[in-house]
């Protein structure tokens, strides 16, 4: 099925272009007059280079760097096409050189974020391979270099402005907030109380700015706990947070008991459930420094439940494991057990099955508390996840945007430590793929509800290229205040903007309005399965299996729906006014035939 | 859930009223008169004991409640009839007339366990020693798990019903026994359903011969099985095959006979044969097994390429060993045990190593088509038999090659030429009469077969016109003993079976439907299940395909080596001339390939590769992925009764129904349209070009269209009122996640490279 005449190597493959308007720039490149740049985006440098496909053998062509993006065109009749964002490249290095023997000895290899490894082979003369590096060094790592994102110098219109998306105060409205139990606070205007959340927060009512400042103290990096979602039946809430300085001695703060007092009066729910997303003995093991969780007499009317999710070191060398299996190729022979080994979807499981039991505990009525170490990672995840759960509204194309806004942006996941945007720090123990995590969770959870979700696989695909290109400014820096610093949201332009431009390609076509319905997957590892379309995508193997022959029998009933449709609307006219047949019959085809489904039940 | 029979007066038990009783509530002393319920009998079914009350554990919880009823064992089944009253039967859209969900025919049952305190003992006898067990678990064929407890019942009555339960379903037993052999129903409508093709006349292989346009000899000698036993009345060989090669076969009991199985359409074509079993001395099989492959050879002058399976594909025990490590992971007993082996899934799965015997068979079938494809060579594949492997390459390659047999009647006209006409054991290969002796043979080759065919399905799925719950159907079909299609081990046997006048029975001929006959089974709403609503027919794809032009591909392979780059000469299928050494040769020469340097990947052939890239025709040459992601566990087979794997409202059902849904939204616009038009200007085009889109559709019931949220991702197998509304909980993860980790990150902090500054 896969088009063979489409190149398989696009980087950004199922993204469309928008970037038409930028013919002028793309006339300055002159043999690839085919890429059409982004308007901002500068062209740095071509080369004669040979690519070592892993697919392919070695293919002579020509690159092509911008500021933007590494593109590679091979000659030939069977063209293959790479079109990297320098976003998502992690390393570069030199292989091999004069000592080195054969024909392609002067090597570059380049490591990617997004699951793929590139390597070059350059000529001797004339340095064509220090040039090369020495550029794609200076403009794939911007910040080490003094140099903007390109978010930055990017130019990009679109019709629509994402940064409107996410209302902090729209999105706790929706929530029915504030109610007689919970306030809005603005204690965090200027980033005083906490650095790293919002301006915005949810407390209970009954607490004062004094309360909230005290329990900052207790609270490890001020992370103090406030709303992140509230049941309109029950009222039941989940509450996100960092974990308790308890440390060695056991200290115990009798306003960070107060506080989760009133959290738990907020419903009247008889026992407060903390959920710890860590491992029993890493909690135990943060007293150490300080950390620790809430203790039995300290907290009595609390049950504590630990989710055994394991630290952003385990998920990094977890993934750095699923990668050696699947790229270049896929490994055959043991591919079972070597996914097992990897253990990638067995963390998967232990993030969904934490969810569930969130959404399980509020979706019956209990309040809970969700933290781990510093409440940025595993509990963005958990949060965010148990809500997919819980609300429909985040399952739209709109309120998953607000979801992540909210939950992982807003709250400071620290996106700019963890996917280490524009820094040449490679081997940064910050740089973990929680984010991917929890994207795969949502996928898994698409897989098993496949009518629940507005958005489609590709959307969630574009967000992850876009969490590495640094086109955007959605996912750039660690939290709001130093987002505020940068004047990110009047310099760049956000990820929501490309994709509410033209939301069609990221619908998914069985999309079921169901409003009220909590949705529970199967954290089982019978059901969880490797997101091999976005894992193994470069694969060309791979690629075939990418259709959706369901989706594609949808839409084309859909489109002979509406051929019907506007046919019997036309004979109807001309049967109810057969002079003005010619002058009306075009005029019901101008209404999109899209809105008439409802009409189906009603007789003509 | 299958229920309950044809719905008579009385009730069909239902496994989702929960007993809140806990055991000791039930006063012995009080005991309400033993009212003892049998289910709505077939017709020719026998109650043979009885007993009751019987607690039936449900499975959704840890054993811990159930439904009091009576366990019956009759001569098709074993039945439970709950105590409970029948809640009005309207969530039953699969129905499975003959039996219910808490029936159990006797061929379906797999094993019996007792369970004594908290051990779990395997039965295999039906004689009892000591005290009469307090449980008997069965686990069937068909993946189903009941738990049954026995202490509420009488000591005596409990011993009289586990003994008879074992006794006849364990204890072997006479073909005649078999309860197609009672089962007398009055039948008259029994037809040929669909036009199935069934390949017990001349007429049935002439017209096959002709649509395939191939050119062999047909044979009529065996009429009486005088040729040979294994071998069907008629069948084709090649056309030089003489009338003195007939007397040496008769010698050789047909084998050695290269058995037409279907023609290519440049005139190359499939054999298959048993082997002979060759000794150095004896010259006469040597010369006559020479003289065969000359006849296969010189047929139009093709080359031809020779395989013995039995040298490259696993031996029907290591199928038969790896199915029973496989099937056990399916076999839950309660919740505790799902959730720990959920832990080591994926490597127990790779253990067990069905998935690549699964794999290995549909390279295998890869490589003959290639062989008939791109180099148009005769095939000639053999096995001991030539009636268990081969039929799975063969009915495999025909699947990949020919858009014929993945319809509904060609396909189980597939099944009929391939495995029934074949002389598949199907008696010996299920082990259908329990026979001691025969333990050894029993091997599930024709299920390895659906589930190659399921991989097809399940990758290409717009190819086939069946659906997965058909195949499903059709895979529990082969333990319901009223069926004539799989109780026999030859034609021969059928034949003697069904035609002789047999004192025993004294009711004459026996006279038992076809599988085929799904009418038997489902009623015409539940049989819609078995179309694949996305199936196109021919009709449109010669459309797209006008359009749609095929680019050549040159691969460009001069440079350095890639992990793809594939030796241009394969190994191991064998280039026949002339002379029988070389043909002995091949043996070697296929080990060659399971050498373990040979990876699968380096024995995908540029013939393979090149399809990969070419744009998929669903009624053309359709090959299988083999990588390891591609090839998975049938899961709606395997999976569909245990509660904790069901999606509430969710799996590929619910996309299923959003079709079907615009399909009858579709079809009801057709109709209004039509109508308007007066069926003249507007029914004729509108329906000769689209009717492909929903013609095929399997409509679902009205009341269900809009409550497709509250399906069951096991449905239609399952029906949802069994399942909790809870979230299934994984328990035991911790012993599951044990990191290997050298530098003890598990242990590290997120951020450790700041220290919390103490307050």
């Amino acid at each position: 099925m896969a088009s063979a005449s489409i190149p398989a190597y696009n980087s950004i493959p199922l993204e469309n272009s928008s970037s038409q308007n930028a013919s002028n720039e793309s006339l300055k490149m002159e043999p690839l007059a085919d890429v059409a740049l982004l308007p901002g985006e500068e062209r740095v440098i071509d080369k004669d280079i040979i690519y070592i496909c892993p697919f392919n053998g070695a293919l002579k062509g020509k690159v092509f760097i911008t500021n933007f993006r590494l593109y590679f065109k091979s000659d030939g009749d069977h063209v293959v096409v790479l079109d990297v964002p320098l976003g998502a490249i992690s390393r570069v290095e030199k292989m091999g050189g004069a000592s080195s023997r054969g024909e392609n000895s002067y090597g570059l290899d380049i490591t990617c974020k997004d699951m793929r490894n590139l390597r070059f082979a350059l000529k001797q003369e004339g340095h064509s391979r220090r040039d090369i590096f020495e550029i794609l060094f200076r403009y794939a790592f911007p910040l080490s270099h003094g140099l903007p994102l390109f978010a930055y110098l990017s130019q990009e219109k679109f019709d629509e402005n994402g940064w409107h998306v996410y209302k902090p105060m729209e999105e706790y409205r929706r929530q029915g907030l504030p109610t007689d139990k919970w306030r809005i606070s603005f204690i965090n205007e200027d980033y005083k109380l906490c650095d790293t959340y919002p301006t915005i927060l949810v407390v209970p009512f009954k607490a004062t700015e004094d309360d909230l400042q005290k329990v900052a103290t207790f609270r490890s990096r001020c992370r103090i706990p406030v709303l992140s979602w509230i049941n309109k039946e029950n009222q039941a809430v989940i509450v996100r947070c960092s974990q308790p300085l308890v440390g060695m001695s056991g200290k115990r703060n009798k306003d960070d008991e107060r506080y989760l007092e009133m959290i738990r009066e907020a419903n009247g729910t008889t026992k407060l459930t903390i959920f710890d997303a860590r491992p029993n003995v890493n909690a135990v093991a943060n007293k150490a420094t300080g950390g620790g969780y809430e203790g039995d007499d300290a907290y009595q009317n609390a049950e504590l439940v630990f989710l055994d999710i394991h630290n952003i070191h385990v998920m990094r060398e977890s993934l750095k494991k699923l990668k050696d299996i699947v790229y270049p190729n896929v490994e055959e022979a043991h591919w079972l057990s070597s996914l097992e080994s990897t253990h990638w979807l067995e963390h998967i499981k232990l993030v969904l099955s934490g969810a569930i039991q969130v959404a399980d505990k509020v979706s019956s009525g209990n309040s809970v508390v969700v933290h781990c170490s510093d409440g940025w990672d595993r509990t963005a995840q958990l949060t965010s996840l148990a809500m997919l759960m819980l609300d429909s509204h985040y399952r739209t194309l709109r309120g998953f945007q607000v979801l992540l806004e909210k939950e992982w942006i807003g709250f400071g996941h620290k996106f700019a430590s963890r996917i280490g945007h524009g820094d040449k720090n490679h081997a940064d123990q910050d740089r973990s793929p929680i984010f991917l995590q929890f994207i795969d969770c949502v996928w898994q959870m698409t897989k098993q509800f496949p009518t629940a979700f507005e958005f489609n696989e590709r959307l969630l695909m574009v967000i992850l290229d876009h969490l590495y290109s640094c086109r955007f400014g959605t996912f750039l820096y660690n939290c709001e205040n130093v987002r505020d610093n940068n004047l990110l949201r009047t310099k760049t332009v956000s990820l929501w903007s490309l994709v509410n431009s033209d939301t069609s390609s990221f619908i998914n076509p069985f999309y079921t309005e169901e409003s009220s319905r909590v949705l529970y997957p199967v954290a089982s590892m019978r059901h969880l399965e490797l997101w091999v379309t976005y894992y193994i995508r470069w694969n060309p193997r791979i690629r075939q299996q990418q259709q959706s022959p369901v989706e594609q029998r949808y839409r084309e009933l859909l489109a002979l729906r509406d051929q019907y449709l506007k046919k019997l609307q036309e004979l109807q006219l001309s049967d109810s006014s057969p002079s003005t047949h010619l002058s009306n019959s075009s005029t019901p085809s101008a209404a999109s035939p899209t809105q008439h489904i409802t009409r189906l039940q009603t007789p003509f | 859930m299958l229920s309950l029979g044809s719905g008579g007066a009385k009730q069909p038990p239902k496994a989702s009223f929960v007993s809140y009783v806990t055991p000791e509530e039930i006063n012995p002393e009080k005991e309400p008169p033993k009212k003892e319920r049998y289910p709505d009998l077939l017709p020719g079914e026998v109650v043979f004991c009885s007993a009751s009350p019987i607690l039936k554990y449900t499975q959704d919880e840890l054993s811990q409640r159930g439904v009091f009823g009576t366990l019956v064992c009759t001569n098709f089944r074993v039945s439970f009839i709950s105590d409970e009253v029948q809640v009005e039967d309207t969530i039953q859209h699969f129905k499975n007339k003959l039996y219910g969900e808490n029936d159990i025919p006797l061929m379906c049952v797999d094993n019996i366990y007792g369970g004594y305190d908290d051990k779990k003992k395997l039965i295999t006898c039906p004689l009892l020693k000591n005290k009469c067990p307090s449980k008997i678990i069965i686990h069937c064929k068909d993946l189903r798990v009941f738990q049954y407890c026995l202490t509420y019942t009488d000591e005596k009555d409990a011993r009289k019903i586990f003994q008879g339960i074992v006794h006849h379903c364990l204890e072997s037993k006479s073909l005649k026994c078999v309860f197609a052999f009672s089962y007398n129903a009055n039948n008259a409508e029994m037809q040929r359903k669909g036009r199935t093709v069934m390949f017990d006349s001349i007429d049935d292989w002439t017209q096959e011969m002709k649509r395939t346009k191939g050119v062999c000899r047909l044979v009529a000698e065996n009429q009486s099985f005088e040729l040979s036993q294994r071998l069907p009345q008629y069948f084709f060989v090649p056309a030089n095959v003489t009338e003195e090669d007939f007397q040496n076969a008769r010698k050789f009991n047909g084998k050695g006979l290269p058995i037409w199985c279907w023609s290519h359409h440049t005139g190359c074509a499939l054999f298959k044969t048993a082997a002979l079993p060759l000794m150095q001395e004896d010259t006469i099989p040597q010369a006559y097994m020479e003289k065969m492959l000359n006849a296969v050879a010189q047929n139009y002058l093709y080359s031809v390429k020779t395989e013995d399976l039995s040298d490259t594909l696993p031996s029907l025990q290591e199928v038969q060993l790896s199915y029973t490590k496989f099937k056990q992971f399916f076999l839950i007993d309660n919740s505790t045990e799902f959730w720990m082996s959920d832990v080591k899934w994926f490597s127990s799965l790779e253990n067990a190593g069905w998935l690549d015997i699964i794999r290995q068979c549909l390279q295998k079938a890869v490589e003959v088509v290639e062989c008939l494809e791109k180099e148009n060579t005769n095939v000639l594949i053999m096995e001991e038999e030539g009636s268990d492997l081969c039929c799975v390459i063969s009915s495999l390659v025909q699947l990949m090659l020919d858009p014929y047999y993945r319809t509904l009647t060609g396909f189980q006209s597939l099944v009929q030429k391939e495995w029934i006409a074949g002389g598949h054991n199907f008696q010996d290969r299920c082990n259908h009469l329990h026979h001691k002796d025969k333990e050894h043979l029993q091997t599930p080759v024709f299920l390895l077969f659906l589930e190659c065919v399921w991989q097809l399905l399940h990758q290409h799925s717009p190819a086939f016109q069946f659906s997965e719950t058909y195949l499903t159907v059709l895979s529990d079909s082969v333990h319901v003993p009223v069926f004539s299609t799989f109780l026999f081990n030859s034609v021969q046997q059928k034949v003697s079976m069904m035609t002789a006048e047999s004192p025993q029975t004294q009711r004459g001929p026996l006279n038992c439907p076809t599988v085929w006959d799904w009418s038997v089974q489902f009623d015409c709403r539940a049989q819609e299940f078995f179309i694949n609503p996305l199936y196109t027919d021919k009709l449109r794809v010669d459309k797209l395909t006008k359009k749609s032009h095929r680019p050549k591909h040159t691969r460009q392979l001069s440079l350095p080596s890639s992990a793809f780059k594939t030796p241009s000469k394969k190994g191991f299928f064998k280039e026949e001339t002339d002379s029988l050494k070389k043909m002995l040769r091949v043996k070697r020469l296929s080990r060659w390939m399971l050498s373990p340097d040979a990876s699968p990947q380096a024995s995908t052939s540029e013939f393979y590769e090149a399809w990969l890239r070419r744009p998929l025709d669903y009624h053309g040459v359709l090959l299988p992925l083999l990588d390891g992601p591609a090839v998975r566990v049938w899961m709606q087979r395997y999976l569909r009764w245990i509660p904790e794997v069901q999606i509430c409202g969710g799996g590929t059902v619910a996309v299923t129904n959003r079709l079907a849904e615009l399909q009858g939204e579709v079809r009801e616009l057709l109709r209004r349209l039509e109508r308007q038009c007066g069926g003249i200007d507007a029914g004729g085009p509108y329906h000769s070009d689209h009717h492909h889109l929903y013609d095929n559709v399997a409509p679902l019931p009205p009341h269900l269209l809009r409550s497709s949220v509250r399906l069951s991702s096991s449905f239609p197998f399952a029906s949802i009122r069994n399942w909790p509304f809870k979230p299934a909980i994984p328990t035991s993860m911790l012993q599951g996640l044990i990191v290997s980790d050298p530098d003890n990150m598990a242990d590290r902090e997120d951020e450790y490279t700041e220290t919390i500054s103490l307050v």
